[in-house]
């Protein structure tokens, strides 16, 4: 069933959620098709919020993402949710369970939940992931949830250019928060210690508000990161999480960081799409004659892989203008 | 990016064992393929919307209640009814012989895997079918 990119386009617009899911598979399957859905949609988009949820494998990332969703269902909101994990390196599958933690969420039609594995092709992930949250906020939803495992440039990538970054972690691992120190710290909106009820929370706590004090001010100083504690099986904190999310986005619109975040998205996003084509484009360059003579030359220690790669960019570059 | 076949795994009805169809779960992923697992006790609504939204090639409903020739039919009638009735359903579990030979007749489900079947086999099956789309 092959259908037309602008046909499509209208079954999205009128809010058909087989149109969204299958366009969405064609965003991951890298087809051709998809490109000109996207660019049609691109003008419809910019109305939803969108939050990403990072965080280490059990935290209870997909347990926080349900209750989100099921708050901002009951203010009237609709939602969409996509989950991103690991695919394979090695057979290329997935086992996509974040479905199992979302039960409540089952069968509104108003809350749409998509399953993603990471692929890892050639880093399209970021790509991929961005071009799904622009279906999504396309398709009207008015809260869009990223989730991914916080472990890897991509996935951390990914949520980082939400509006807001919600960073999830728990008690109990002393490391975690070593972990978080590297990296994740500097990304986040808002930070969440889920399985609060646990022991070792107040330690956890504690540690993040000191890490936060102690932060060398950088970039959005301004805005200090709330450190929320949750138990998201049995709705515990969840209001206090919702207020935080509710107030960063207050606080993007009222001090103009929102023009700011979204022009970072966006040439992220253009940045992500370039990197493809040109990765694409130069792995077709090295299949033909000159290309194969170039790795030759490499193998023959007569040429290195700097100057080589100067060579096919400016190879490019020269097919593309002229 | 390749084209990846991707399954969606669901326990209908008041049935709380999932130790078989995870473990067809583990072979399709390691076959390559996306599998998304439902958890347990949904209802055929639910499963549907969610098959739907997942955009999935492959329903496997795994059923070990005895309530299969309810469910089945049910949740086959709905993919119809909501424009989805391309997606290619499997079942699985304690189906006896003649209820999965009218399964298949009449209720649109592609093939029933019983007790004791290979998961190689269930593998070749799918992507004989879907393989190629």
């Amino acid at each position: 069933m092959k259908e037309s990119p602008e046909g499509l386009y209208e079954r999205l617009l009128e809010g058909d959620r087989r149109a969204a899911a299958r366009l969405i598979s064609m965003v991951e399957n890298g087809d051709h098709g998809a490109r000109d859905v996207l660019k049609m949609l691109h003008r419809r988009t910019g109305r939803a919020h969108i939050v990403g949820l990072t965080g280490s494998p059990g935290a209870g990332k997909s347990t926080l993402a349900c209750g989100l969703a099921g708050r901002s269902r009951a203010a009237g909101n609709t939602v969409g949710i996509i989950c991103v994990d690991p695919t394979s390196p090695f057979t290329g599958g997935a086992l996509l369970g974040d479905r199992v933690r979302m039960q409540e969420l089952a069968g509104d039609p108003d809350v749409f939940i998509r399953s993603m594995g990471s692929r890892g092709a050639l880093g399209g992930l970021s790509v991929a992931t961005n071009d799904v949250i622009n279906i999504l906020d396309a398709f009207g939803k008015d809260l869009v949830i990223v989730e991914t495992v916080g472990a890897g440039q991509v996935e951390i990538e990914v949520v980082k250019y939400a509006h807001t970054c919600v960073v999830v972690t728990m008690p109990g691992a002393g490391d975690e928060i070593q972990a978080i120190k590297a990296g994740i710290l500097e990304i986040a909106d808002v930070f969440v210690v889920n399985k609060a009820d646990r022991e070792g929370a107040q330690r956890t706590l504690a540690d993040l508000e000191m890490m936060i004090e102690t932060r060398p001010p950088g970039d959005g100083a301004a805005w200090k990161p709330p450190v929320v504690a949750t138990v998201a099986l049995n709705g515990e904190g969840m209001d206090e999480l919702e207020d935080a999310i509710a107030g960063h986005a207050e606080y993007l619109r009222s001090s103009g960081l929102l023009e700011a975040k979204t022009e970072q998205r966006m040439k992220a996003e253009l940045l992500g799409i370039l990197d493809l084509m040109v990765l694409r484009a130069a792995g077709k360059a090295l299949e033909d004659s000159e290309g194969k003579e170039l790795v030759r030359r490499m193998v023959a220690r007569e040429l290195d892989p700097h100057s080589a790669a100067e060579e096919v960019v400016a190879y490019l570059l020269k097919r593309a203008i002229g | 990016m390749e084209k990846k076949i991707r399954v969606f795994l669901c326990k209908p009805g008041l049935d709380g064992h999932d130790r078989g169809v995870l473990i067809v779960g583990q072979a399709m992923r390691d076959a390559g393929m996306e599998v998304i697992y439902s958890g347990l006790k949904q209802t055929s609504e639910n499963l549907v919307e969610a098959a739907i939204q997942e955009d999935v090639d492959i329903l496997g409903i795994s059923i070990l209640s005895g309530a299969h020739m309810a469910l089945i039919p049910r949740i086959t009638g709905l993919l119809r009814e909501r424009g989805a009735g391309d997606i290619l359903v499997m079942a699985g579990g304690v189906i006896p012989n003649d209820d999965a030979e009218v399964l298949v007749a009449e209720h649109g489900v592609a093939r029933v895997f019983g007790p004791g079947s290979d998961t190689r086999d269930i593998v070749a099956f799918i992507k004989e079918r879907v393989g190629g789309k």
